[in-house]
């Protein structure tokens, strides 16, 4: 490569920085933190890319957004462009923009990464579908013709949506049922303001009513209506996007104490019910000043930085094994020690202590140290004896992980389950057992990513699409 | 959003309340409950489908105001609307023929032991029915409660109607006298739940009790509604509400309803002060 000048020349122009609050400032309030390219800047990034005739980040993508045509059009100044030609492919980019791990997918195969640092795609992408939304310029596509064929999506999260989105252009006719009081899944009730504020989730679901999807809140499949209930009312197909709720716990003595929340609840509270604003909103959540929350995800790093922002004055995370080994983002952990979290490493809870009125007081660890990789890939976590201790806390998160939600599978006979209640689909169609049910997202895959699951969302689309037209 | 059709005060602090919500007035059993949301900014409360009425479309509640939601509850008048009713959660009373049921409940737990009552008589059981209150101006769905029942007796702690002293020792009488009990369902506060299931156990009555944890999502998906019973942690929304009263660990479930006193205490002050004007 060097010995092209034109392309080394392209390559002085460093990654551009994301301009973001300041730790000290920022753990005092819930407000974003990435403040987001100003148009030179995302112009400047742009133009670092290369334009490769065979593009490796779009193979990175699960979504298959035309990374290169996108970019481009920001380089030449044609922001909505590069908007419109990243919803092609993505109907969230604002939300993928922001939390989808980029590193992992487009980025690790942009050929600059591979002497200096690879294109920012994901910043780039939260710049155009910001551009276009701040300056009001989301245009709705025209509809298509009906094609008469009703479409049943069972939860509302990125796969949902997604799909939702992708068959109402195909003229389906779409309602998605919701079982919480607000569309967006774990984008609402999981990922907090400061990563994925609110309001463009919003608009996003704001969007797919205005391409005529259908949402009905309050509506917990298997028990308001049951799958095979939703064909009788006259659904074609049903895809089920449920996601993996139900939170996992360590089973170990005084787990049930006062003080210790699951994610799921603790973001819940904070994120959706706005417990951070209490009382202004009506739910409390408790604002610990010890609060150590046990895992090493991108939750857990929600979690703990919600903590501070709650008021904590030492915020821990307790993770059994090294950072080599954490699941989460690299940004997500940089941007927590950055706030001054406190990780507790290879070290794992066995105990929680509580005082007499049965709130949470300490939380008993060992010490741990790394053996041989177990099925995950990752070295299993052993004790190390005698290397009890304790850590002072008033709140404890725990942040361990989610299984399968129990509801739809056990009220849905004839689908079938695997072993661990998630839904056994064929290949990435999505099908599921039952005739016309498919399935995706986490309730297949167990916990992933935003946008693995919306990529579950798009085969299925495809593949109910090839159904019910007959093409299969 | 769902109206508010009809609103009445049942006592001091006990109202009653049907809500337009035709969905959940055609498939909700008895043993089921709903996720009320007032607004925006309201919190999600867990309250039992007392009744609902098919035809009208409404779902009927029972609730005493004990906190903020409550408080702004018993202000809505018909007309007014929730913006979110979310139901109907939890399993359904299993109701079975058991031969001779005793259903106890205390307080606003009458409400939630009436649908449940009325279910058993209708499948065939003869139903001994045993409800209180600390005074008579609280004993609610008595009416009810006698045209769902075989035999009903109604306490007051104080004497002032009825059988005076607690349910327990009405319960303890039917059993003393050699009649044969083959189920108990209990349901009112913790206190009497444990009394109850402390009670039936040494004579082997199965008792089943309802638990109201403070819960959020009700779907599984949050965890706040776990509770402990035969020593395994379970979540109340979707492996209950209804549990063996001989298994649930009490202590654990009064600890954890006072999690958030405080911050009741602080909002329930806060709404006050608004009515006040200041």
């Amino acid at each position: 490569m060097e010995t092209e000048p034109k392309k080394e020349k392209k390559e002085k122009v460093p990654r551009q920085k994301m301009p973001e609050q300041a730790p000290q400032e920022r753990i005092a309030n819930f407000n974003e933190v990435p403040l987001g390219y100003s148009p030179e800047t995302a112009i400047l990034e742009a133009k670092r890319c290369i334009q490769c005739k065979k593009p490796g980040c779009i193979e990175g993508c699960p979504v298959d957004v035309r990374i290169p045509e996108f970019i481009k059009r920001i380089a030449e100044g044609d922001f909505l462009g590069a908007a419109r030609k990243l919803k092609e492919t993505n109907g969230l980019p604002a939300v993928c923009g922001r939390v989808c791990p980029q590193e992992d997918q487009c980025e690790k195969f942009c050929i600059l990464g591979k002497k200096g640092e690879p294109v920012a795609i994901g910043r780039l992408e939260r710049f155009a579908a910001d551009y276009e939304r701040d300056t009001n310029q989301v245009v709705v596509p025209e509809k298509p013709a009906p094609n008469g064929k009703k479409i049943a999506v069972v939860g509302a999260g990125p796969s949902g949506l997604t799909i939702a989105g992708d068959l109402v252009k195909l003229g389906y006719e779409v309602t998605i049922f919701e079982a919480l009081h607000k569309a967006g899944g774990v984008l609402v009730y999981g990922i907090p303001e400061f990563r994925l504020p609110k309001a463009i989730v919003e608009a996003e679901v704001d969007y797919l009513r205005g391409l005529g999807v259908k949402i009905v809140l309050n509506a917990l499949v298997g028990r308001i209506k049951t799958v095979d209930e939703l064909f009788e009312e006259g659904y074609d197909a049903v895809y089920l996007a449920v996601g993996a709720g139900a939170p996992v716990f360590m089973n170990i003595p005084g787990e049930n104490l006062n003080g210790i929340y699951s994610a799921n609840e603790y973001l819940t509270r904070s994120n959706l019910m706005k417990a951070y604003r209490f009382p202004e909103y009506d739910t409390p959540i408790v604002r610990g000043k010890n609060v150590a929350v046990v895992g090493g995800g991108n939750v857990a790093m929600d979690s703990v930085r919600t903590a501070l922002r709650l008021g904590a004055d030492n915020a821990y995370i307790i993770y059994r094994r090294s950072e080599t080994e954490m699941p989460a983002r690299i940004e997500e952990v940089h941007h927590a020690r950055e706030e001054g979290v406190q990780f507790k490493l290879l070290t794992n809870p066995v105990e929680y202590l509580g005082d007499k009125d049965g709130w949470v007081t300490g939380i008993r660890c060992l010490r741990m140290e790394l053996g041989e990789p177990d099925a995950s890939g990752r070295r299993s976590p052993v004790p190390v004896v005698g290397s009890e201790f304790v850590i002072d806390v008033d709140t404890v998160v725990v942040a361990v992980g989610t299984m399968a939600n129990p509801i739809v599978p056990s009220t849905t006979p004839g689908l079938e389950t695997n072993r661990w209640g998630y839904i056994v689909t064929k290949g990435e169609s999505g099908e599921t057992t039952r005739k016309g049910v498919y399935a995706g997202g986490d309730i297949v895959t167990g916990s992933a990513t935003v946008i693995l699951a919306m990529g579950a969302g798009r085969k299925a689309a495809q593949a109910i699409d090839a159904y019910l037209s007959g093409k299969k | 959003m769902y109206a508010v059709v009809a609103a009445k005060q049942l006592s001091e602090a006990v109202f009653r309340m049907d809500i337009l919500a035709p969905e959940i007035a055609r498939k909700r059993k008895a043993g089921q409950f709903v996720i009320l949301k007032i607004d925006e900014k309201g919190e999600r409360i867990p309250l039992t489908i007392v009744d609902s009425d098919p035809v009208r479309g409404t779902i009927t509640i029972i609730y005493q105001v004990v906190g903020k939601t409550t408080a702004a509850m018993s202000a809505l008048k018909e007309g007014d609307a929730f913006q979110d009713v979310q139901g109907p959660l939890g399993n359904p009373t299993e109701i079975e023929v058991f031969g001779h049921a005793v259903c106890v409940g205390g307080g606003v737990g009458v409400g939630v032991i009436y649908p449940i009552t009325k279910a058993l008589k209708e499948k065939g059981n003869r139903v001994t029915s045993i409800i209180g209150a600390r005074t008579k101006d609280l004993i609610i769905l008595e009416s009810e409660m006698r045209a769902a029942s075989d035999e009903l007796v109604v306490c007051t702690d104080d004497g002032s109607y009825g059988f005076n002293g607690f349910v327990s020792a009405v319960l303890q009488q039917i059993i003393d006298r050699g009649e044969k009990i083959d189920h108990v369902f209990a349901i009112g506060p913790v206190p009497m739940m444990r009394v109850i299931a402390n009670l039936t156990r040494p004579y082997a009555i199965p008792t089943t009790v309802s638990l109201n944890p403070i819960m959020v999502d009700a779907t599984g998906m949050c965890g706040a509604c776990r509770v402990e019973v035969g020593g395994k942690t379970k979540f109340t929304c979707v492996d209950g509400p209804e549990f063996d009263g001989h298994q649930v660990n009490f202590d654990l479930l009064a600890s954890r309803l006072r999690m958030y006193c405080e911050e009741e205490k602080q909002s329930y002050e806060k709404h006050r002060c608004g009515w006040n004007g200041n």
